[in-house]
């Protein structure tokens, strides 16, 4: 479903993806785990194309997607669905609208529809009659489910998960989780997840893939990298910092 | 001084200079850019399609729910309408001064007369429309930096693009529109208030009367002094929404990032402003004498 192949990106001359190697299976949701700022954002933002990367690349269903002319990408990214980790709502439309947006921009349906869609999404993360409200109005965890509800508003094959749980409380982190376990579940989307909560990590992950130094040290199933040997993965699954000694980065 | 020495010295005058050069370069040439994919993207929106629904009526309900009409509409409401109570109150009151001013100096040769004259070929090549868009473009300029910046850094602009809508499209076409048909529309406004700042003074201070200070205002004033100063006017639109919408898109930082692009986004509008006039002023002195 999504290959990415030797993918290098530098920034300032801080190498941030050295030579990153991921096969997504198609159905299966994929976890991204590593430190803050290693990068693992970065990756995820290739697979949608919002990166050039300096080399390497990144197929999905065959189509390599930095060779795409903007047109062929704008109707590639019709199959994605992203929510970010700020949920990056549209401040200025309200919570309908927001999730309406590809609908209204990209489909011939008609307001009824379009409002039925918007009911049913919502609907989907656990939200009703929010529709006129403002994302300001929202607390945090509302407003990742409303962008999440956006994300599925056009029946995406896949769908990128920016750091779904960060920033909301455990409760809510869990509510977050298993609406992800659902879409996998119920609808088989396809999905990559970029977090650093090993607890969300086991929970949503088919495999679990440790992002490292701009690399791919390790895929495996949760099981394989709970009893993992590589003392890379082993340390971040347990949360122990290099020699005890707190590393500022 | 040793070639070393002199060396390093070299080096430090002029390596900045070449950075710096590079830096407009870069500049002038992702600003270009993005006003040349703007055009791209006007040309692209159903221009013919709107101009035959605006002239009928009856199809005028069409355009309400035309979603990019729509985003024009907003769009000139917030840089037009909204911003008429500024341009109003800056022109009225320099005609008004304007009109002191000179009688203050045409008193000594007793040509007071000849204030209205003044005040109205003043305004209309010049200070309509110079004022205008310096106005336009701290209040609106900044806003739309500090709106498309914000949208930025909180990955507003990213989210659009994996909605497979086009930022361009979307967020500076329209606003590149609205501002081209209204800084027009305002600065003609402000002519006329600025105008009548400048017969406020004259008839009511200075006693002129009110048929000769009008008759001395309609008889000097020529169709071109209207026409390049809205021609001005449709220039200064196209720098303001350039540079606030090319400045918001390149923001990066946070908040200081967002504060840094808006006060520079201002900043380069108004130099640009100057220059432009000071350009097209001289243009149209020498090539309509």
């Amino acid at each position: 479903m999504i290959e990415i192949i030797n993918l290098s990106k530098t920034f300032n001359s801080h190498q941030v993806l050295d030579g990153a190697n991921l096969d997504i299976r198609d159905g299966e949701t994929m976890v991204i785990i590593g430190r803050s700022g290693g990068g693992k954002t970065v990756l995820l933002k290739h697979i949608i194309g919002l990166m050039q990367p300096d080399a390497g690349q990144v197929i999905v269903e065959g189509e390599e997607i930095f060779r795409l002319t903007p047109e062929e990408l704008g109707r590639l990214r019709l199959k994605f669905g992203m929510l970010f980790q700020g949920a990056a709502l549209f401040d200025s439309l309200t919570v309908g609208e927001n999730v309406a947006f590809a609908l209204r921009e990209h489909t011939p349906m008609g307001e009824e529809e379009i409002q039925e869609r918007v009911r049913e999404c919502l609907e989907l993360v656990g939200l009703k009659g929010v529709e006129r409200q403002k994302p300001a109005e929202l607390s945090g965890g509302m407003r990742k489910r409303v962008g999440l509800a956006r994300a599925l508003a056009m029946r995406p094959r896949v769908i990128l998960y920016d750091e779904p749980t960060t920033g909301v409380d455990p409760m809510m982190a869990d509510v977050i989780n298993r609406l992800i376990k659902q879409l996998h579940d119920r609808l088989k989307v396809t999905g990559v997840v970029v977090t650093h909560d090993m607890v969300s990590a086991y929970k949503v992950g088919d495999r679990i893939a440790m992002l490292h130094e701009g690399k791919i040290i390790q895929v495996g199933t949760p099981e394989e990298i709970r009893g993992t040997s590589n003392p890379v993965v082993r340390r971040f699954i347990l949360g122990i910092s290099d020699n005890g000694e707190a590393k500022v980065s | 001084m040793k070639p070393a020495a002199a060396e390093s010295v070299t080096r430090r005058l002029i390596a900045p200079l070449g950075e710096s050069s590079l830096a407009f370069f870069s500049y002038l040439g992702g600003s270009s850019l993005l006003l040349w994919q703007i055009l791209i993207g006007f040309g692209a929106l159903p221009w013919g399609r709107w101009v035959v629904n605006l002239a009928l009526p009856w199809r005028w309900k069409v355009l309400r729910n035309d979603r990019k009409w729509q985003l024009v509409l907003d769009q000139m409401e917030k840089v037009g309408v909204a911003s008429f109570p500024l341009v109003f109150l800056t022109s009225l009151f320099t005609g008004m001064v304007l009109a002191l001013q000179t009688a203050y100096q045409l008193q000594k040769i007793s040509a007071q007369l000849y204030i209205g004259a003044l005040v109205a070929l003043s305004m209309t090549r010049e200070l309509g429309p110079v004022l205008t868009a310096l106005v336009i473009a701290g209040r609106v300029g900044a806003a739309i930096t500090a709106e498309l910046g914000t949208m930025r850094v909180t990955e507003q602009i990213d989210a659009l693009h994996t909605l497979s809508t086009d930022p361009l499209r979307y967020l500076a076409v329209p606003r590149i529109v609205a501002l081209g048909v209204m800084l027009p529309m305002l600065t003609f406004y402000a002519d006329l208030i600025g105008i009548l700042g400048g017969y406020l003074v004259g008839v009511y201070k200075l006693g002129i009367g009110s048929s000769l200070y009008m008759n001395m205002t309609w008889n000097s004033l020529r169709f071109k002094d209207f026409f390049t100063g809205l021609f001005k006017a449709v220039v200064f639109a196209a720098i303001i929404s350039t540079i606030a919408c090319y400045e918001g898109f390149e923001t990066e930082g946070g908040a200081e990032g967002v504060g840094r692009s808006t006060t520079l986004s201002v900043v380069i509008s108004f130099i640009l402003i100057i220059a432009a006039d000071c350009f097209f002023t001289a243009l149209f002195y020498f090539v309509f004498p």
